[in-house]
């Protein structure tokens, strides 16, 4: 067993979340750049080229990207040979994330879902992270994280379609869904495409689609090729960025599919704004 | 065909009746910020028949709620929230006197409906440049409602603060004019 200290996990999350906020990942940025150059819009690339400079003095002044720094999603592999001392690892991480919203200025966005008071007493400071837990083999604690804003959440959706919807009918599904988004969830998107699973399935695959590196290429060529054909259809919308027109409205499209009950097709389409904060560390 | 404006606030009928969805505008002086929570309470305000924190007559609100400033900073970063949920209450402060908002994303038919009978633009900002336009507000201060956090009324000051023209009193909407341009079907 390999022991690792419950104060190593609280720090790396910390350190993590302070970065993110004011650092888009290459991976991101390059897209981005990609996006400013293929631009034929002359208004959406005058935008394109503001967030590129709001990259460039939130990473030299250390400020944050965007006001919305997120809840807090993780995706956590615990290794099986590992033990964590001195405490849980749930408490680890959502006692890193606290301290890295405060610690690094970053805004608070929990609260109640009814009252939607945000204090201490009923939610903490941006607390609860959202963890996804799954146990491998080996001796390591790998995290992904993910800053999730609210305005690319808010126009994502799931539903469950009946086997004969096929393939088309996720094509239209994402289609629709990001039609009637339009400037809502501050494209240049990622797109992550849950199917297949059950319900909550192909919620938390969608979710999981975001994290991947844009750029990376599906490891399954049948979804590589339906990533292609939906990127392209979201392309001709015309959203543009920040819904102001223009030809670059998705950066990608991720998918990931899972078998599924022979009654069922469950898809579900998870949006990521232009400012994909995500990071990777292995402990 | 887009023109640029540097206006200071508050705005006037004349001034707004001037700007044309595409223009460009630039914006100094004070502007007051308000979200989902501060919005619900000063319609409940005015529901009650008492007065508004601030005076609403020519007045521009901004959807915004920053991340709290470093020391030595008057604010965070501050871009523009999702605006259409704020779309049951503005009617409301337009018909009042508010003269401009400031977010991000489509309005509903209400909205663009009292912009046009009252006279009241509907600015856009970039989302996610929050770096960049915190950098235009040179002071705030909280004026209502401290426990809403990042919710609460704040009077900024800005200057050169950058925001397009969304929906303009004559019923247009850059969203569609633009999209239309682009979208192949």
């Amino acid at each position: 067993m390999r022991e690792i200290a419950y104060e190593e996990i609280v720090k790396n999350v910390r350190d993590i979340i302070v970065y993110s906020a004011s650092n888009l990942p290459e991976d991101a940025l390059n897209a981005m750049k990609e996006a400013y150059e293929n631009e034929k819009s002359p208004v959406s690339k005058e935008v394109l080229k503001q967030l590129l400079e709001n990259a460039d003095i939130a990473s030299s002044e250390a400020r944050p990207l965007c006001q919305d720094t997120g809840l807090a999603v993780f995706f956590v592999k615990l290794g099986a040979d590992v033990k964590v001392v001195g405490g849980l690892l749930k408490d680890a991480i959502n006692e890193g994330t606290e301290k890295g919203y405060v610690e690094g200025y970053l805004r608070a966005s929990t609260c109640h879902p009814f009252t939607r008071a945000n204090n201490k007493d009923t939610v903490g400071y941006n607390l609860p992270a959202i963890i996804h837990l799954d146990i491998v083999e080996g001796d390591k604690i790998d995290i992904e994280y993910a800053a999730k804003g609210g305005g690319s959440e808010n126009v994502s959706r799931a539903r469950v379609f009946p086997p004969a919807a096929g393939k088309q009918g996720v094509i239209d599904y994402v289609k629709e869904c990001i039609s009637d988004a339009g400037p809502n969830p501050c494209p240049p998107l990622t797109v992550g495409v849950g199917i297949g699973g059950t319900f909550e399935k192909a919620a938390i695959s969608s979710k999981h689609a975001l994290f991947r590196n844009i750029g990376s290429v599906n490891e399954d060529p049948e979804m590589a090729e339906l990533e292609d054909v939906i990127k392209t259809e979201l392309n001709k919308l015309g959203i543009g960025t920040m819904g102001m027109g223009g030809t670059e409205t998705v950066l990608a499209v991720h998918i990931e599919a899972n078998p599924c009950h022979i009654a069922s097709l469950p898809v579900s389409v998870n949006v990521q704004c232009h400012s994909s904060r995500h990071t990777h560390i292995t402990i | 065909m887009s023109t640029t404006y540097h206006l200071t606030t508050p705005l006037s009928d004349e001034t707004v009746s001037k700007l044309k969805s595409g223009d460009i505008v630039y914006l100094n002086g004070t502007i007051f910020t308000a979200r989902d929570a501060a919005h619900k309470r000063l319609v409940d305000l005015l529901d009650e028949g008492k007065e508004l924190p601030f005076d609403i007559k020519g007045a521009v609100i901004y959807f915004v709620g920053p991340t709290p400033p470093k020391p030595g900073d008057p604010i965070g970063s501050a871009g523009p929230t999702t605006s259409y949920r704020m779309d049951s209450y503005s009617p409301r402060l337009i018909a009042e006197g508010l003269k401009g908002m400031i977010g991000k994303g489509k309005r509903n038919k209400d909205v663009t409906d009292a912009c046009e009978k009252y006279k009241a633009i509907y600015f856009g900002a970039t989302g996610g440049a929050g770096a960049l336009l915190g950098k235009q507000i040179k002071s705030a201060e909280i004026i209502a409602y401290p426990e809403l956090g990042p919710e609460a009324v704040r009077k900024l000051e800005v200057v050169d603060f950058p925001v397009t023209v969304v929906n303009d009193t004559y019923g247009e909407d850059l969203y569609k004019i633009g999209r239309a341009q682009y979208e192949v079907k």
